[in-house]
């Protein structure tokens, strides 16, 4: 976006008369623009203009739809799958803070002490996405059977009770309750947090290191005032590439989850192809959007930081 | 050594550092992102521009919008059919029924498996349809509330009966004459679909089932019931377990039946509502009992001993996949001529043979026993008049009724 607004380039102000070749540069940039503009106006603008047309239209397939600014679509869908945009908030956001706990010192690793293994490393982060969504996900219910080995170990070690307790997981499987969503989701969005912190924290200066080292900082307190502060554009970029799409995501709410775990993004594609409601599920959509809109912002606000790469 | 520990960085220090670190680069900035969203918003807020949108009503002609029909100088046909439903050699690179139809007519076929889901398809090909465009398929195949809405809207073709002589003959009396196209004016029926109560013997460990009672109520099988996400299928079969008919049901018989299921949820006995991944389930035992499609079921109980079935006292839900014209297609009288072989018994006999759904031809019986003894005398692929006796088909609703069922459906599933 920065760079549609940068000014062309300014003429040289001692050109003694104005060059055509300079002239015809005058347009580059926009010629240059011109093919990402038209992509993003056919398959963003004009999308987004038909949906948010369609949430406000009322009408039925035989009939079809008309436009009668009926915004109480919104107040409709929101009153009634409000519990789905809660828990599509609330798994996505555990998976984000599950992901960076995870990815974070894989990442760490990858950069500061992988040496030779580091290319084999990060082929293992990005091999599983040579495997189609779908089949990975799938892998989960393998890996989560009732009475398979996992599941069995858990129950053993009585974790399942508490899980249980908590309400994450009910009776003795874990299939089929929040707590296999969340990992679904932590599973199949850990290598986008792992990819740009590993950006972040591999661009650092090891010379930074050596320097806290020389001024006695010890090694935990080169991490907290050297290291982490120098990753935060990793963390958020890291943090938004894997919220944003794990809040719209329905394929493991669908796969892993219950009646109890559904999403929005599952209520949006029954509302779409089943009951044929178009306008509450374009409504829903651009709630979820503003919601995400809404949230992104003030964490970006808050986080304090001002790179994102 | 506290006194060497270094101070906090000036605003000024951590700019210059993060500047030489980024080395100047256009880094995608945290003010650039907020710019760049509140312009999304803008653009999203141009609201003038939106009142030009709408969707126009459904075409509602009566019979269809035909095209020219090339048949005769193009001497193909496109078929767009489910995956998996249609037979194949050893080799997996030839479907030996297609090939013969075009060996005997010279009309080649363009056999794609494009079809996963009705609902998806439906949202496919809708806008083309909507438009009066040409789908660019002669042939499709749909579920029956799917192709009766088709029907309905007036997207599909009439069929001319003097194309189709075998259709007429062969045809079993159960398929003949749904609600939703009487006579059989636009559809003719690929295969049957009944739907059963499946169980996995091991994970069942000696509880007892014969009813849809008991997969909602024994509480030995909580959270180990599976039901289907196909509202027809599971609502029906509930239906017919209270007594109802899912022929002829009223509004009410259809809130009880939702709210006996809902129950089920709440108590936390249905583990889920699937789609065609049920079978992973049920082979692995995570689902004790569930709610089937018997042709799955034919195949796994081939593959797992553990896997078998039943039907009900009550009866069971039969529904339809259904072979359709759809409107502006190029090649009508082709398409009805792939129509007609296939209700000859010989290709419908090596059909059944391979998928194992329920046979709509009659007289195919002796012919499948020459291919295999076994599919012959399975009720679940020619039904015996017993078998027939119990079947029962899902009502059509008016698109009202589809929307608000759906819709309450769509809430007992969890949305």
């Amino acid at each position: 976006m920065s760079t549609l607004t940068e000014a062309p380039p300014p003429l040289a102000p001692e050109a003694p008369e104005p060059k055509p070749p300079q002239r015809r540069g005058r347009w580059t940039p926009y010629w240059l623009l011109l093919p990402g503009i038209l992509w993003l106006v056919v398959f963003f603008a004009l999308p987004m203009i038909y949906q948010a047309s369609t949430s406000v239209q009322t009408g039925s397939l035989e009939e079809g739809y008309k436009v009668t600014w009926h915004f109480a679509t919104y107040w409709d869908a929101l009153s009634a799958y409000w519990p789905q945009f809660v828990r599509s908030v609330l798994y996505a956001g555990t998976a984000t803070i599950l992901c960076l706990l995870l990815g974070y010192p894989l990442a760490y690793l990858i950069a500061f002490r992988a040496g030779r293994w580091r290319n084999l490393i990060m082929i293992l982060v990005i091999a599983p996405f040579f495997t189609s969504f779908l089949i990975r996900t799938l892998a989960w219910k393998t890996i989560l059977a009732d009475g398979g080995p996992l599941v069995g170990a858990l129950d053993t070690l009585h974790v399942l009770d508490v899980t249980d307790w908590l309400g994450w997981t009910a009776g003795d499987r874990v299939l089929a309750t929040p707590l296999a969503v969340v990992c679904g989701l932590t599973y199949n969005f850990l290598p986008f947090m792992i990819l740009p912190l590993y950006t972040s924290l591999e661009r650092i200066d090891g010379r930074l290191h050596e320097a806290a080292g020389d001024l006695y900082a010890r090694p935990w307190t080169t991490f907290r005032k050297v290291t982490f502060p120098l990753s935060m554009p990793g963390v958020v970029s890291g943090t938004l590439l894997t919220f944003i799409p794990a809040a719209g995501d329905y394929v493991n709410a669908d796969l892993l989850g219950s009646t109890d775990t559904r999403m929005v993004g599952n209520v949006i594609q029954t509302q779409f192809l089943r009951v044929l409601d178009y306008p509450t599920a374009a409504a829903l959509s651009f709630i979820l959007m503003a919601a995400i809109l809404l949230m992104v912002t003030l964490y970006i606000r808050r986080s304090g930081t001002e790179d994102l790469v | 050594m506290e006194q060497y520990e270094p101070d906090r960085l000036s605003p000024a220090q951590v700019a210059a550092m993060r500047r030489s670190l980024t080395n100047g680069r256009a880094a995608l900035t945290r003010r650039s992102l907020l710019r760049a969203s509140a312009g999304g918003a803008l653009a999203a807020g141009g609201i003038g521009t939106l009142s030009a949108c709408g969707i126009p009503a459904a075409g509602r002609s009566q019979g269809g919008v035909s095209a020219e029909d090339h048949s005769a100088k193009e001497k193909t046909v496109s078929f767009s059919n489910w995956t998996e439903y249609m037979d194949v050699d050893d080799s997996g690179k030839h479907h030996p029924t297609l090939e013969e139809f075009t060996k005997r007519t010279g009309v080649k076929v363009k056999y794609t498996e494009d079809i996963n889901d009705n609902n998806e398809f439906f949202g496919k090909i809708k806008p083309q349809l909507a438009a009066g465009q040409d789908t660019g398929r002669d042939l499709i195949v749909l579920t029956d509330w799917l192709a009766g809405r088709l029907i309905r809207l007036g997207w599909v073709q009439k069929l001319d009966p003097s194309n189709l002589p075998h259709a007429y003959a062969n045809l079993s009396a159960q398929f003949r004459s749904p609600d939703w196209d009487p006579g059989r004016a636009y559809s003719y029926v690929w295969q049957g679909i009944s739907t059963v109560i499946a169980y996995n013997k091991k994970a069942l460990d000696g509880v007892e089932v014969t009813s849809l009672s008991d997969l909602l109520d024994n509480p030995k099988l909580k959270g180990r019931v599976g039901f289907l996400s196909e509202m027809r299928d599971s609502v029906g079969m509930t239906l017919l377990d209270m007594g109802k008919d899912p022929a002829h049901f009223t509004a009410d018989d259809y809130d009880a039946a939702i709210a006996r299921l809902q129950k089920a949820v709440d108590k936390g006995q249905i583990r889920r509502f699937t789609g065609n991944d049920y079978t992973s389930d049920l082979t692995s035992g995570d689902f004790a009992a569930c709610v089937a499609w018997a042709g799955d079921v034919v195949q796994l109980k081939a593959d797992s001993p553990d896997i078998d079935f039943l039907i009900p006292d009550s009866g069971y839900v039969t529904s339809t996949d259904n072979l359709l014209i759809p409107n502006k297609a190029r090649h009508k009288t082709n398409a009805e001529r792939l129509i007609d072989y296939y209700y000859e018994p010989k290709p419908a006999a090596e059909l059944a043979a391979y998928i194992n759904y329920v046979c709509p031809v009659d007289g195919v019986k002796a012919e499948l026993a020459k291919i295999d003894e076994d599919a012959a005398n399975n009720p679940l692929i020619i039904p015996d008049k017993a078998m027939a006796a119990k079947s029962h088909a899902f009502r059509s609703l008016s698109s009202k009724e589809e929307t608000e069922f759906e819709e309450k459906f769509a809430k007992l599933t969890g949305a």
